[in-house]
C-alpha cells in the first residue's frame, strides 16, 4: 500500500459532500427551524410523499430488481435475458448499441467498430423478434433505453405483442423517451429539440390512448450526473424536464390526471450517502407539489414521483475494480433508504466494458442481500426526522426550486438548451469536481489515494466483430425478402404524417410491421425534421 | 516553433460521453495552451482535416464507446497519408492494456487510462512537444 500519506489530512480537508456542499460539524433542532413535519414530511404514502409513495414501501411489495443489459446480438442478449430471470431478477432492461441509440442500421457505415459495443444491435422488427424470443410481454415488464429513435423501437416492441397476442392494454414497461437529457447531458440526439418534443409527444398521447399502463417516459437525471452536475442540478435539471413535457401534453390536448400518472423518473445513485438520500426526499416534495399547485392535478397517481435508479457509473473504478461491488452496494443502499421503486446494481467490471455474467450475478445478488438480509425495508423511510438529512432536503429543495425558477424566467427547458445554459452549468461543476479530486480535497480509493502497486487482472467481456458480420449478413438477407414496395409506400406516409400536426405513432407501427429498418424510418424523419448539431463549448 | 502549444481534443464515433474531453480541453487551456474542441461524432477525416487546418501539435482522442479499434488506425493513416506525421496523437478513455499497447505500435504517443490524473496529461502534452 502507498499512497495514504499523500492525501490532505481529515482535519485539513473541507468537510463538503461530494457536491461541494458544506457539511455542518453537528446537526440538531436548531438547524430545523420553520421546518414543519405535517407540511414538509406528511406520512409515508400521503402528500407530500417526502417519505415515499407507498403507506408500508417495501412490506407491501419490493422494488423491482431490474439489471440494464444487453450486448452484440439479439440472439445473444436473448440468451442474457432468459439467464436473468432465471437468477431471480424480476424486470428487463434493456440496452441498445450506439448505432441503435443514434438510428443508423448495423450496416450504416458510422456503424464501423460499434454494433453490438455497448449493448444489443437492433435495426429491424426482426431483431427486436429474436432480442424478446420466449419472453411473455404480458407478464414480464420490460424497460427500454432508447430516446432518440424511441418510437420506432416501441412500436417493434409493440409489433412483437401482437404477434404472441398480447393485448396492449395489458402491456407494462418503460420506454425512456427522455429527449431533453440528451440535448444536456448524453448528446444522443438526432434532430432538432422541437420536433423531437413532438415525437415524445405523440408517443405520450398513443400510450395514453392505446397502452395506458406502460409508461411513455422515463425522466432522467442519471445521465447529467454522469456528465458530471451536482445532486441539485441533476434534480433541478430533470423535474424542469418533467415540467417540459406536461407542458406539451397539455398543449397538444390531453388533460393532466390523463397521462401524469404514467411518467416515471430515473435518478442517479451516486456515492455520497445522505445527499443522494435527501435528493430523492427532495424530488417527491417539489414534483408533488408541482404537480398539484402548478398543473392542478387532482388524481393522487399524477403526484406520485415513482423512480427507477441506477448505482453510479462514473463512481466505478478501473484501479482495484473488486472495490466497485462495495461502492455498488453503498450506492444502492442509498437508493433503497430514499424509497427507489426500481434499482440497477452497477457491476464491478463496468469501468472496463460490459459486465460478464459473473460480474452482474454478484450485482444482483447485491439487491438481494440489501432486500432481504439488512433490514432496512422493514420501514418506510427509516431515516425519517434525522435532523441532518432533513435539513439537506431542505438545502436540495431549495437550491433545485432556485434552478427550476431561472429556467422558467429563460422561457421554458428548450431555451435554457439552446442557451447552453445546463450544459455550462454540468462542465462548470465536473471540471471543479476533477480538480478536487486532483487537489486531493476528495478522495477515491485506489486512484488518487490507497494506491496498490500490483493489481491482478479480471475477466472482461469482449465484443468483437462477429456482431457486426452476423448483423449486417442478416439485414442484407431481410432488405431481399420483405417486401419492398410496402416498405416504400410505408415510409412515403410516416413522412406525410411528419410534414403535419397528427400523430405519427400509427405510420411508425405500420412502417415497422412491413420490416422497413431503423435507420430507413430515422431517415425519413430526417428528412422532414433535419438534424441537429450541437454549438459545442468547452 | 514558438507561442503556446495548439491541441486540438476531439471526439470521434457515436459516444456522446464528453465530459472527459470537456475537462481535458479545459485543463489544457487552463495550463496556457490553446485548446480547438471538435464537438461531437467527427470522423477520421474531419478530424485530421481541422489539426491541419488549426495548425495543431497535438490530436487528443477520447473515445469511450470501445470503437477504438476501428477508429484510431484510421486517424493514423491519414496522418501518414497528409505527410503529418510529426503530430503527436494521444487517446483518452477505456482502453483496455492489449489494445493501448498496439496502439502505440501504430505510433500513438500516449494512451490515457481511467483515473489518469490531469497533472499527468498536461505534463505529457508539454513534454511532448519541442519548445
Amino acid at each position: 500500500m502507498k499512497g495514504s500519506s499523500t492525501i490532505t489530512p481529515t482535519a485539513k480537508r473541507p468537510f463538503t459532500t461530494i457536491s461541494g456542499v458544506p457539511v455542518e460539524p453537528v446537526y440538531g433542532p436548531e438547524n430545523l427551524c420553520g421546518f414543519e413535519p405535517a407540511r414538509d414530511l406528511g406520512e409515508p404514502g400521503r402528500f407530500p410523499y417526502t417519505r415515499g409513495i407507498h403507506e408500508s414501501m417495501y412490506r407491501g411489495r419490493l422494488w423491482t430488481m431490474r439489471q440494464f443489459s444487453g450486448f452484440a446480438t439479439p440472439e445473444e442478449t436473448n440468451r442474457r435475458y432468459h439467464y436473468l430471470l432465471e437468477q431471480g431478477q424480476t424486470g428487463l432492461s434493456v440496452a441498445f448499441d450506439l448505432p441503435t441509440l443514434m438510428g443508423y442500421d448495423s450496416d450504416h457505415m458510422l456503424a464501423e467498430g460499434e454494433v453490438g459495443k455497448c449493448g444489443a444491435s437492433i435495426s429491424s422488427l426482426e431483431d427486436m423478434e429474436i432480442l424478446l424470443r420466449g419472453i411473455p410481454l404480458g407478464d414480464v415488464t420490460i424497460s427500454m433505453t432508447i430516446n432518440s429513435p424511441a418510437a420506432v423501437l416501441w412500436a417493434m416492441y409493440l409489433a412483437v405483442a401482437e404477434q404472441q397476442g398480447v393485448e396492449w392494454e395489458r402491456l407494462s414497461g418503460t420506454i425512456q423517451n427522455d429527449i431533453l437529457k440528451e440535448y444536456i447531458a448524453q448528446k444522443e440526439y438526432i434532430y432538432p429539440p422541437r420536433p423531437s418534443m413532438r415525437l415524445v409527444t405523440d408517443t405520450i398521447e398513443f400510450a395514453t390512448r392505446r397502452a395506458p399502463r406502460f409508461n411513455p417516459v422515463s425522466i432522467s437525471g442519471y445521465h447529467i450526473r454522469e456528465a458530471g452536475s451536482t445532486a441539485i442540478q441533476e434534480l433541478a435539471f430533470t423535474l424542469r424536464d418533467g415540467v417540459e413535457y406536461v407542458d406539451w401534453a397539455l398543449e397538444r390536448g390531453l388533460s393532466v390526471d390523463e397521462f401524469a400518472p404514467r411518467l416515471s423518473f430515473f435518478f442517479n445513485a451516486h456515492s455520497d450517502f445522505f445527499e443522494e438520500i435527501a435528493k430523492y426526499r427532495a424530488a417527491r416534495k417539489i414534483w408533488a407539489n408541482l404537480m398539484r399547485e402548478r398543473f392542478g392535478a387532482k388524481d393522487e397517481r399524477s403526484m406520485k414521483l415513482r423512480f427507477h435508479a441506477q448505482t453510479a457509473g462514473c463512481s466505478l473504478t478501473w484501479q482495484q475494480p473488486y472495490n466497485n461491488v462495495v461502492r455498488t452496494a453503498l450506492q444502492a443502499l442509498a437508493a433503497v433508504l430514499g424509497g427507489c421503486q426500481s434499482l440497477h446494481t452497477n457491476s464491478l467490471d463496468e469501468a472496463y466494458a460490459l459486465p460478464g455474467e459473473h460480474a452482474v450475478t454478484i450485482a444482483l445478488r447485491t439487491q438481494q442481500v440489501i432486500a432481504h438480509e439488512s433490514g432496512v425495508t422493514a420501514a418506510p423511510d427509516p431515516l425519517g426526522g434525522c435532523y441532518l438529512l432533513e435539513r439537506m432536503t431542505l438545502d436540495m429543495e431549495q437550491g433545485a426550486r432556485d434552478y427550476i425558477r431561472r429556467i422558467d424566467e429563460m422561457g421554458g427547458m428548450i431555451s435554457a438548451i439552446e442557451r447552453n445554459f445546463p450544459q455550462r452549468e454540468i462542465a462548470n461543476a465536473s471540471y471543479e469536481y476533477q480538480k478536487a479530486v486532483e487537489r486531493r480535497d476528495k478522495v477515491i480509493v485506489g486512484v488518487n489515494a490507497f494506491v496498490s502497486d500490483r493489481e491482478e487482472p479480471i475477466e472482461i467481456l469482449q465484443i468483437d466483430h462477429h456482431a457486426q458480420d452476423h448483423q449486417s449478413k442478416k439485414l442484407a438477407a431481410l432488405r431481399s425478402r420483405r417486401d419492398n414496395g410496402l416498405v416504400r409506400s410505408s415510409l412515403d406516409a410516416l413522412r406525410r404524417a411528419a410534414e403535419g400536426t397528427g400523430n405519427t405513432m400509427p405510420f411508425v407501427l405500420d412502417a415497422v410491421r412491413a420490416y422497413a429498418t431503423l435507420g430507413e424510418i430515422c431517415d425519413a424523419l430526417r428528412e422532414v425534421f433535419g438534424s441537429y448539431q450541437e454549438t459545442s463549448l468547452v | 516553433m514558438s507561442g503556446p502549444i495548439r491541441v486540438l481534443v476531439a471526439k470521434p464515433g457515436l459516444d456522446g460521453h464528453d465530459r472527459g474531453a470537456k475537462v481535458i480541453a479545459r485543463a489544457l487551456r487552463d495550463a496556457g495552451m490553446e485548446v480547438i474542441y471538435t464537438g461531437l461524432r467527427q470522423t477520421p477525416e474531419m478530424i485530421v482535416d481541422a489539426a491541419l487546418q488549426e495548425d495543431v501539435q497535438v490530436i487528443g482522442l477520447s473515445i469511450l464507446s470501445g470503437a477504438h479499434n476501428a477508429i484510431v488506425p484510421r486517424v493514423m493513416e491519414l496522418l501518414r497519408d497528409k505527410e503529418m506525421t510529426d503530430v503527436k496523437v494521444i487517446v483518452g478513455g477505456i482502453i483496455p492494456d492489449e489494445d493501448a499497447a498496439a496502439l502505440k505500435r501504430q505510433g500513438v504517443a500516449a494512451v490515457f487510462q481511467p483515473g489518469a490524473s490531469l497533472e499527468e496529461i498536461v505534463g505529457f502534452v508539454r513534454a511532448s512537444v519541442p519548445a
